[in-house]
């Protein structure tokens, strides 16, 4: 077998070294109701070619994103990675390394996780970030959880435009924490309905810019409420390349921001690994969860970085963690991070820009289409259409035509009576003809 | 002053103790980076913790060694945590708290006792 | 206080004495020394070329961004080099055995990379038409088969982001149980002073009250205090098997019964699943859940910290109590049922968006395919094999924690060969980087004084475990010769030496800032 280098006659050696009869004595523990006699019922040992065979086989099952015009969002987006950057992370020293636990064979990880950490911060106009938590949606359900530590309050208030996955999952895990939840009802441009919830109780309000309906809003009168009141201002963002063009979520007042980076350096995944980006006040950092890598010297006075605050972790603090994660989202932060120092501040505001192009010129088309009806108002790269029929089966005869339209907002929530409502998105991967192809589909679809 | 088998030590005056943890504890621990002292105002209870002294690689629970309230915390530990390393039974103190029952530090070791105490560890 | 035995110096030795010879700029050799992209002239670069936007932003009015951002770019050559000349400062498995006890640091098979590289797996979205991926929903039944058989376990949650995550999901699962039975005393979750810290942070978090159960001398779960602290009030024990000592808990199968009879369950952290991995169900042993660390057993890259996976398999009894989505054989094939209907209400909600880590999942999967069941026994008795031949051949210069009767997948030491020696587990650690190997893990698990565990893995030949050998017992020769200098101000060859760990948790600098920099030195 291709990967395993012991012969038999290595493990005869072996054997004979340990003192052993055969491999059996070694597995002498295992209470014989236990030992299975043989290889379980699976299929053997297979070589490259019949493993790739089966793989791609299922993977051409698949209809992929760029077979024809795309435009799905909804917290995962389609964006051109480099081919520098999956060049890069696939480097031995990057694949095959370990969390930096010894930093004095580990700079590379750790160099590249303050630069993540930095332009983490820069981002999101936040004061310190930490090294990646598993996504968006658990970094949000984490910086709730973090607000209720800080405030020492168990009540948060949510959005009516926070991803219905993301308030699923702040919902599972805050309630676990003893911490309740009110989330208002969707509303397409309403972030601020939340002040008139808060209460001397509240932990914190989470908002979400640019939210489910794509709205971009100016949230910083909500973060003044929310101050006022004691709370914690937390902002999501699902588009992380939003932060090219919009006002950050530091510079709108929030205590903690939280985002899904999977549209820097990171390919859709079928929904997963991403990575999770959480920056924070630093005046709050000791109560953050995740790795943080730190700046230091050593002992002959260079300068080096090393994992720090580790005591806030669970292989110290052990159950009195801020957290039980252990991993962060190594590769895909070391992903993010390298398309982000080939983009630059130059580069990003114009992928931005260029997103919001293609997004307003579908917007202009769909809104041409009769029965459609624009419903949101501003956006960066995705919007809320409402069209006379359900959204679903919109999407599903336009698959038909192989046109990837959209998300219906009825697959985030069955029971929000959004049944029409179709989330649009188009980055800079979405052609003229993309969209003038949609425009024609939809045509037809809705006549 | 006196001593707690935790390696907490107490000294009183005018009703008020001050409260820190041995040079033992101090050694014992490492490098102290961070301490968490207790907020003014807080009621103390013998025997629960109260603070928390970090080092790198450990975060330590520091047991009140008497009842009462604090009445005052040194907050300048934030910006120098090595104090507790260099100075740990004067000016690495944690909090001042004033007492409910006086006779609670009666019963704790004094030094000679301490010191035959950490003989037997 | 709260006293622990893992204090132990983190900055460097005030004696550390100077490298010896010395260039005249940066370098050394192959090795390049390179400065932070905020270090540089490269403000207003960018390493993209993307065509002029034609329409403005002005439709969003004061929304728009009007402070910098701060963040410099790169041309593709310089950022090339920049991550190349980073990667030349990291260890990893392509280089050396890594001896990483608990993590098991095996080989990460490039055919992986590429099958999950293709577009019809990496290309897809999550909620584009499920009509649309009847290929990888159908990958991810197959890999769900495969952990269901090799566990012996009728059902499996895929979501989970990681080990960590995957314990939450059983913890939540077990709760749910108990709720749905109406029994709400149970508030305490029983957990071995060996566990890894992910097991008490877990069941803190999700309420319960963790006591700990004593260990044996010989390294097991200490049964009568077991049964001692089992009750009415007791929710789940969480137990590795094998254990991180490294040994199989002999007794399961009566830890597992003395739980059920308690009306407990059993979470097994399967972390060490590579030790019995085609050998062992640990379905047959009475586990009700257990995650599984893909990015440990099944070989999807340690990518320098993450990201991980870990799928948890579950009981009949909890097999209900699973988190969103779930994956349903319906009358039109595979769906991912992503929303509670009446049957499955009693699941406890949604762990994260989306549906699981499928990058993983595909790699996970070309790798069992790879080895296929027998190949899988194999690496399991490979793995046992390759630990018990490092500890028989160390046993003589180094105290194994556990001396008698056979380890499982890692070898477990102590520190008690350093006694009166002028060296710590950690001196000893930060010298076998000079010899060009990683540490083991080192002061884990708790319960044994200077903890070395060394788990080397079905991955390495004779030949590489013969060279870790002799590493090691030069060292140890050099430990019993005095040469105390060798050790306690190691590394000498990394390209870094020993690093303020102090310095850094005492004034954190997280991130560069655009200030004039100062120096860390002259604060």
């Amino acid at each position: 077998m291709r990967y395993l280098p012991l012969t038999a006659e290595d493990r005869r050696q072996m054997l004979g070294v340990i003192g052993a009869d055969s491999i059996d004595a070694l597995f002498v523990d295992v209470p014989a109701s236990a030992v299975l006699p043989g290889p379980v019922d699976l299929p053997r040992v297979a070589g490259e070619l019949e493993v790739e065979r089966e793989l791609t086989a299922l993977a051409a099952r698949n209809r992929s994103a760029g077979s024809g015009p795309f435009f799905c969002g909804a917290g995962a987006y389609r964006h051109h990675v480099p081919a520098t950057v999956d060049h890069i992370i696939q480097r031995s020293e990057y694949l095959t390394s370990y969390t930096p636990y010894q930093p004095e064979i580990a700079q590379g990880t750790l160099q590249v996780l303050f630069e993540f950490q930095t332009q983490v911060a820069a981002l999101t106009g936040m004061e310190v970030a930490n090294a990646s938590l598993y996504d968006g949606s658990t970094a949000a359900a984490e910086a709730v959880m973090m607000a209720s530590r800080v405030t020492r309050r168990s009540h948060a208030v949510l959005s009516g435009g926070v991803h219905p996955h993301y308030v699923r999952t702040i919902e599972t895990l805050a309630h676990v924490a003893g911490v309740t939840t009110e989330r208002l009802a969707p509303a397409v441009d309403a972030e601020d309905a939340v002040i008139a919830q808060i209460t001397p109780q509240t932990a914190c309000v989470v908002v979400q810019t640019p939210n489910i309906f794509g709205t971009a809003t100016d949230v910083t009168r909500i973060a003044q409420a929310a101050h006022a009141a004691g709370a914690l201002m937390i902002v999501v963002t699902t588009e992380a390349v939003s932060y090219g063009l919009l006002k950050s979520p530091g510079d709108m007042g929030a205590d903690i921001a939280v985002a899904e980076g999977q549209s820097i350096g990171n390919a859709l995944n079928f929904g997963g690994p991403y990575v999770g980006l959480f920056a924070c006040r630093e005046k709050l950092v000791r109560q953050a969860p995740g790795r943080l890598c730190g700046e230091t010297l050593d002992s002959d006075g260079r300068r080096g970085f090393v994992l720090t605050l580790s005591t806030r972790e669970q292989h110290i603090r052990r159950d009195k963690a801020t957290s039980n994660i252990c991993t962060n989202s190594g590769l895909c932060a070391l992903a993010f991070s390298i398309h982000m120092s080939l983009l630059g501040e130059q580069g990003l505001r114009r992928l931005a820009l260029l997103n919001h192009q293609q997004a307003l010129r579908t917007r202009d088309a769909l809104a041409s289409v009769p029965g459609v009806e624009i419903l949101t108002r501003r956006f960066f790269n995705e919007f809320a259409v409402r069209l006379p029929m359900p959204a679903a089966e919109a999407v599903e005869a336009l698959s038909g035509q192989g046109i990837l339209a959209g998300v219906p907002y009825s697959r985030l929530e069955p029971e929000a009576g959004l049944d029409d409502v179709l989330l649009v998105c188009a980055t800079e991967t979405v052609t003229d003809d993309d969209i003038n192809a949609f425009r024609l589909a939809l045509t037809e679809v809705l006549s | 002053m006196r001593f707690t088998k935790d390696h907490e030590w107490v000294v009183v005056e005018d009703g008020v103790a001050t409260v820190g943890i041995t040079a033992y504890a101090a050694q014992q621990l490492g490098d102290v980076v961070f301490v968490e002292t207790p907020d003014v105002g807080k009621t103390v209870v013998q025997g629960e913790g109260f603070a928390v002294v970090e080092s790198v690689k450990a975060a330590s629970d520091v047991y009140a060694p008497v009842s009462g309230e604090v009445v005052e915390a040194n907050t300048g530990l934030g910006d120098s945590p090595e104090t507790v390393n260099a100075d740990p039974e004067q000016s690495g103190w944690f909090a001042k708290v004033r007492l409910n029952d006086p006779a609670q530090v009666e019963a704790l070791m004094d030094r000679a006792a301490y010191d035959a105490y950490l003989g037997t560890l | 206080m709260s006293m622990n035995n893992v204090g132990r110096p983190t900055a460097p030795n005030s004696d550390s004495g100077s490298g010896g010879f010395a260039a005249l700029t940066g370098g050394r050799g192959l090795l390049q020394d390179e400065a932070l992209i905020f270090e540089r002239d490269g403000w207003f670069k960018t390493g993209v070329d993307l065509p002029e936007p034609v329409l403005s932003a002005e439709g969003l009015g004061d929304l728009v961004r009007q402070e910098a951002i701060g963040l410099p770019g790169l041309s593709e050559p310089e950022a090339m080099r920049h991550y190349v000349r980073l990667s030349q400062k990291n260890h990893a498995i392509d280089l050396a055995l890594y001896p990483l006890g608990s993590c098991t640091m095996k080989h990460n098979p490039r055919l992986n990379e590429k099958l999950a590289r293709l577009p019809g797996f990496a290309d897809i979205h999550p909620l584009q038409p499920q009509s649309t991926v009847p290929g990888a929903l159908e990958l991810m039944d197959r890999l769900a088969h495969w952990l269901k058989t090799l566990t012996g376990m009728p059902a499996v949650a895929l979501t989970p982001k990681a080990g960590a995550h995957g314990e939450l999901c059983g913890i939540l699962a077990i709760r749910a149980a108990h709720e749905a039975r109406g029994d709400d005393a149970r508030k305490v979750v029983l957990v071995p002073t060996s566990a890894h810290g992910t097991n008490p942070a877990t069941a803190a978090f999700v309420g319960y009250t963790v006591r700990e159960i004593a260990q044996t001398a010989d390294g097991r779960v200490d049964l009568a205090d077991l049964e001692a602290k089992l009750g009415p009030d007791v929710a789940a024990i969480m137990v590795t098997n094998p254990n991180t000592c490294g040994l199989f808990e002999r007794d399961i199968v009566e830890i597992a019964r003395l739980t059920h009879a308690a009306g407990a369950f059993f979470y097994c952290d399967g972390a060490n699943f590579n030790a019995i991995v085609g050998r062992v169900r640990p379905g047959d042993l009475g586990v009700d859940a257990m995650h599984i660390n893909l990015h440990k057993t099944f070989s999807t890259p340690h990518g320098g910290g993450g990201p991980g996976a870990g799928p948890v398999v579950l009981s009949e009894a909890l097999a209900p109590f699973a988190p969103a989505p779930w994956l349903v054989h319906g009358p039109n094939g595979l769906a991912l049922a992503e929303h509670e209907v009446d049957d499955a209400a009693r699941a406890f909600g949604r762990m994260s968006a989306f549906h699981g880590q499928m990058g993983m999942f595909v790699r996970a999967y070309a790798y069992m395919r790879s080895h296929g069941a027998d190949g899988l026994r194999q690496v399991a008795e490979d793995a046992v094999l390759n630990a018990n031949y490092l500890k028989a051949r160390l046993s003589d210069v180094m105290s194994p924690a556990f001396p008698h009767g056979p380890c499982m997948h890692e070898a477990l030491f102590d520190d008690r060969w350093l006694e009166g020696t002028g060296i710590t587990t950690l001196d000893f650690a930060k010298a076998m980087i000079d010899e060009g190997f990683h540490p083991m893990t080192m002061y884990f698990p708790l319960v044994v004084h200077g903890a070395m565990l060394i788990e080397p893995t079905e991955t390495e030949s004779r030949q590489e475990l013969d060279r870790f050998v002799e590493a090691l017992r030069a060292l140890a020769g050099a430990v019993k010769a005095g040469d105390v200098e060798r050790f306690r101000n190691a590394p000498h060859l990394a390209p870094l030496r020993r690093l303020d760990e102090t310095l850094a948790a005492r004034k954190p600098r997280l991130r560069w800032r655009p200030e004039a920099v100062q120096t860390l030195a002259a604060e």
